[in-house]
């Protein structure tokens, strides 16, 4: 059984859906991978170069960017991927301050 | 799957032109104290289509009057019984006149007026009984599909429900509003961080602006109610930003243009997919915007959603009064040990049996044969959940509503 998951055909992640077990050698995007650690239910792994800068594309939409370049198998997390949020409002504003 | 998908769709023709999937009989309280009674001539009518609707408060609140009447004129609503303390604030008389102005069979019962619980509960059942009765001669016409309105929440999400069950659902949106019917999605408290995408589906310029303005009204309010919006659980799972996170239920919404943002108890206007803005106008008063899920069914279910699509994980086993809600669940899991509470199993997708596109064909089947006049789980199972709480909001302005 496939243990990743492309959520969306634009998306340059793919998620995991079965837990991967280090040892696992998974073909993503056609290139074979060895997975050094255990991957939980809902990790990314990258399944396209991102270079240092690029967008994450996750359901089709940018998830963030890239804070380091990012190979094919590679475990997207906090590692390696930033929010690109930048609220329009502070949350010091009128309403919390005591 | 698709094997009781009826070929035409018949509807309970209102006054108003909208008809109705379902045809019952709703007991509504207008107190708190007005409870029991409600509940008693209710309690009698077990098996039959006859739902308990109400409002706890005492004290007068132009939201909740707006949702009762809202309800009570729902199109799945073919008769109504307002039953009333007698020294409460809600205004019964001008609920009773919204209700018989639209032709329905309406009733309202004065506990006090009557001589006590007794006499109402007596008086309320003898109403409900004549009521089922006379809401047979409603009469059934052809309803199309684009005359539907689908509404959709989350509740119990868990790793699984940004997986399959939320882009499922978004996809069998895309279809739905494809269709030529109305969509509705909610819960701007789960769109922070996405503002830019959400307004750039706006279909105006004037209702991107209100769409960016939703969001971040919600994570104000939010953000005063002290809860936040990231917590280290969601990393843990696998998420990693706010933008991804907030997707991962966003989704349920699918790709197509936002024709309109409203509030709750607002009609929609065209067929087309609809925001609603569940979280209250002004400085934060009553608590949380949704303190259950149940709140947001009620809410879309007032703005005339014929039936609630539900998303879960973890196992919500909840429906709703006045319209049937039809359970998605996310986790394979979760399925194999609730299958009898859930309509569909999107966490087949998860072991391989199924695809995104598949899940979202199931999903418009199952609406089609719920619309067709069988019962969803929830319904068969009896729930008919209803929570009505306070809270304030200012009207949606011109921009909201282009189209």
């Amino acid at each position: 059984m496939e243990k990743l998951f492309k959520i969306h055909p634009d998306d340059n992640v793919v998620v995991v859906k079965r837990r991967i077990e280090p040892g696992d050698v998974l073909l993503v995007s056609g290139v074979s991978v060895v997975f050094d650690k255990s991957l939980g239910l809902g990790h990314k792994v990258a399944a396209a170069p991102i270079p240092r800068g690029a967008k994450v594309v996750k359901f089709g939409v940018h998830i963030g960017s890239a804070t380091e370049h990012i190979a094919v198998g590679d475990h997207v997390h906090l590692h390696n991927l930033k929010s690109d949020y930048l609220p329009t409002y502070t949350l010091d504003h009128e309403f919390v301050k005591a | 799957m698709s094997l009781s998908r009826p070929e035409h769709l018949r509807g309970y023709l209102r006054s108003d032109g909208r008809k109705g999937i379902r045809n019952l009989v709703v007991v509504a309280y207008l107190v708190e104290c007005a409870h029991h009674v409600a509940r008693k001539i209710t309690a009698s009518f077990d098996g039959q289509p006859v739902h308990l609707i109400g409002f706890r408060g005492c004290y007068p609140n132009a939201y909740a009057a707006k949702m009762m009447a809202a309800l009570c004129t729902h199109p799945n609503v073919g008769a109504v019984l307002l039953v009333s303390l007698g020294c409460e604030s809600f205004n019964r008389n001008r609920l009773f006149e919204e209700v018989a102005s639209t032709g329905r069979p309406v009733k309202l019962v004065g506990i006090q007026e009557r001589g006590g619980t007794g006499k109402a509960v007596a008086e309320g059942r003898e109403f409900v009984a004549s009521a089922l009765e006379s809401i047979r001669s409603v009469p059934v016409t052809d309803l199309d599909f684009s005359e539907l309105v689908i509404g959709v929440v989350s509740g119990g999400s868990d790793a699984t429900s940004g997986i399959t069950a939320n882009p499922a659902t978004g996809r069998a949106f895309d279809r739905i509003v494809a269709g030529g019917a109305t969509a509705i999605f909610e819960n701007t408290g789960e769109m922070i961080g996405l503002e830019g995408h959400l307004s750039g589906r706006a279909v105006t310029e004037g209702l991107a602006g209100e769409l960016r303005k939703a969001v971040e009204k919600a994570a104000r309010y939010y953000a005063v109610m002290g809860h936040g919006s990231f917590a280290p659980g969601n990393a843990e799972g696998g998420l990693t930003t706010l933008e991804e996170k907030s997707m991962g239920a966003y989704c349920k919404s699918g790709t197509s243009p936002i024709s309109g943002l409203i509030k709750p108890a607002d009609r929609t206007g065209k067929p087309g997919l609809y925001l609603m803005d569940i979280v209250p106008d002004g400085e934060p008063r009553f608590g949380f915007p949704n303190p259950s899920d149940i709140a947001e069914m009620i809410e879309l279910i007032a703005s005339g959603a014929h039936c609630v699509l539900f998303t879960t994980g973890r196992g919500s086993v909840a429906g709703s009064a006045i319209s049937p809600v039809i359970k998605i669940c996310a986790n394979p899991e979760t399925y194999a040990r609730m299958s009898g509470d859930m309509d569909i199993n999107a966490g087949k997708i998860l072991y391989g049996q199924a695809t995104l596109e598949d899940i979202a064909v199931e999903i418009v089947d199952k609406i089609w044969e719920v619309a067709g006049g069988a019962p969803s789980c929830s319904e068969s199972l009896g729930h008919q959940e209803f929570v009505l709480e306070y809270k304030s909001f200012e009207p949606a302005g011109p921009a909201c509503l282009p189209v």
